[in-house]
């Protein structure tokens, strides 16, 4: 990597502060896409400001109609949160399915959603629970619908100098389910991922890698196939994509209807 | 700027002065000279970096050093008591578990923090007798799916 000043906030002010300063800041939370981008020199930075010494930005809480996720939980503690387990199976399935033990324990939550890769793995369940996504800039705290966060590979509706605190997901419980299709079992990214939810009767689908965003789709497996926007790659060609979106939102259906 | 940096690795205290652009792998291989710390992708996919911070397994190349600032860090090196090899490790060569050996620290470490094994390339496609020894040393699971 190259040289760069780096800082380690103790509060979101100063964080926040810091994000704004002069120069070409990135904030670093478990570093799993942020170093690989930075080793690779796709990003020039000259200051990574390192969000983990700010305790207030971790843990799960429930409170009231809300469980508040902070930014810097893990995969890892996701997928071992009793509050995830018993109220979101989707939820917890896409946590264990993510990379290996080394990178969950390392990887965010805040940093999945904020990296805002077509595949993150996270997007498709909580676009499912209509998840509010939590930002603090120098304006203050403001809350961003889940559906309107992502604006293409790479970006999100985050202001430059603005930081995710923590995703605010309604606490209704959902039945459900989680597929995601990769062409090895273990450490690849998803070809397609579908996360299906029943939330008091009504019935959630949301898919990721086949468009430059994760979406929502209406709760049919024929409508989400027209809806996607796939693109080929090395993964897969866009009309594999079309042809899975088609048969694993009918099986993600299927499942959480039973 | 240089930064300093404490931390207890295989159980030593060290304070150190790094860059805060180099990793956790290039600090212990090159100023600790624990080169039992592998680099293989450089990208967090192999796993051959694996070390424990504070107990738990995490990749070293893709681990900021300033990251480790207060913790405690466990290297292949690091695990054997009084001149007595760790169970594991014990168990990897019981059952012939290392053909190059590139990826066997790693192994090790992974094996001992978690209970599957997602995170470690055997490019000697090994995993048979890697599977073998983890469970002879009495580890929960420990299937390789890679
Ligand atoms: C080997 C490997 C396998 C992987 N497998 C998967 C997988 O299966 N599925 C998947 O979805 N991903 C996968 N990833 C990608 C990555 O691990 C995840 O996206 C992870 O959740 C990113 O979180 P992080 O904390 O490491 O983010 P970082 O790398 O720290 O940050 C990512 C980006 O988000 C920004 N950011 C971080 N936190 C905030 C915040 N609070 N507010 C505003 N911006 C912020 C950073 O500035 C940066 O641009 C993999 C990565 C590796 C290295």
């Amino acid at each position: 990597m190259r040289p760069f000043e780096y800082e380690e906030p103790r509060s979101i002010e100063e964080a926040v502060s810091l994000l704004g300063a002069p120069g070409k800041n990135r904030l670093l939370a478990g570093g799993t896409d942020l170093l690989v981008r930075l080793k690779r020199r796709e990003w020039p930075v000259d200051r990574v400001i390192n969000l983990k010494r700010i305790e207030t930005l971790r843990g799960i809480e429930e409170r009231g109609d809300w469980v508040t996720v902070g930014a810097l939980t893990t995969i890892e503690e996701l997928e071992r949160s009793e509050v995830v387990a018993k109220r979101w199976p989707l939820l917890r399935e896409a946590a264990m399915e993510m990379a290996s033990p080394q990178v969950r324990a390392m990887a965010t939550a805040g940093g999945n959603l904020c990296n805002a890769s077509p595949a993150a793995d996270l997007a498709p369940p909580l676009l499912c629970l209509d998840a509010q996504m939590i930002a603090v800039g120098p304006r203050g705290e403001r809350t961003i619908a889940i559906r309107s966060f992502f604006a293409g590979p790479g970006r999100t509706a985050l202001a430059p100098d603005e930081i995710l605190t923590g995703i605010r997901i309604p606490s209704a419980p959902a039945r459900g389910c989680f597929i995601k299709f990769c062409t090895r079992r273990a450490m690849d990214l998803a070809v397609v991922s579908v996360a299906c939810a029943v939330v008091s009767k009504e019935t959630r689908l949301a898919l990721g890698a086949v468009a430059p965003t994760p979406i929502r789709v209406a709760a049919s497996a024929e409508e989400a196939a027209m809806r996607c926007a796939p693109i080929d790659d090395v993964r897969a060609t866009a009309e594999y994509r079309r042809e899975l979106v088609r048969v694993l939102a009918g099986r993600a259906l299927a499942k959480a209807a039973s | 700027m240089k930064r300093r940096l404490n931390m207890t690795v295989n159980g030593h205290a060290v304070a150190l002065e790094v860059a805060p652009h180099r990793t956790l792998l290039e600090v212990l291989r090159e100023d600790l000279g624990l080169t039992g710390v592998r680099e293989g992708c450089s990208t967090g996919d192999c796993g051959a970096c694996t070390v424990l911070l504070n107990g738990k397994a995490v990749v070293s190349c893709l681990t900021l050093a300033p990251d480790a600032e207060g913790a405690s860090v466990t290297t292949i090196e690091g695990l054997a008591k009084d001149g007595k090899l760790d169970a594991m490790q014990e168990a990897f060569i019981a059952k012939g578990a290392i053909q190059c050996g590139f990826c066997t620290p790693g192994m090790i470490l992974a094996a001992k923090s978690a209970d599957v094994l997602e995170g470690n390339l055997c490019r000697c496609t090994g995993y048979a007798k890697i599977q073998e020894a983890i469970r002879h040393a009495g580890s929960r699971g420990g299937s390789p799916h890679a």
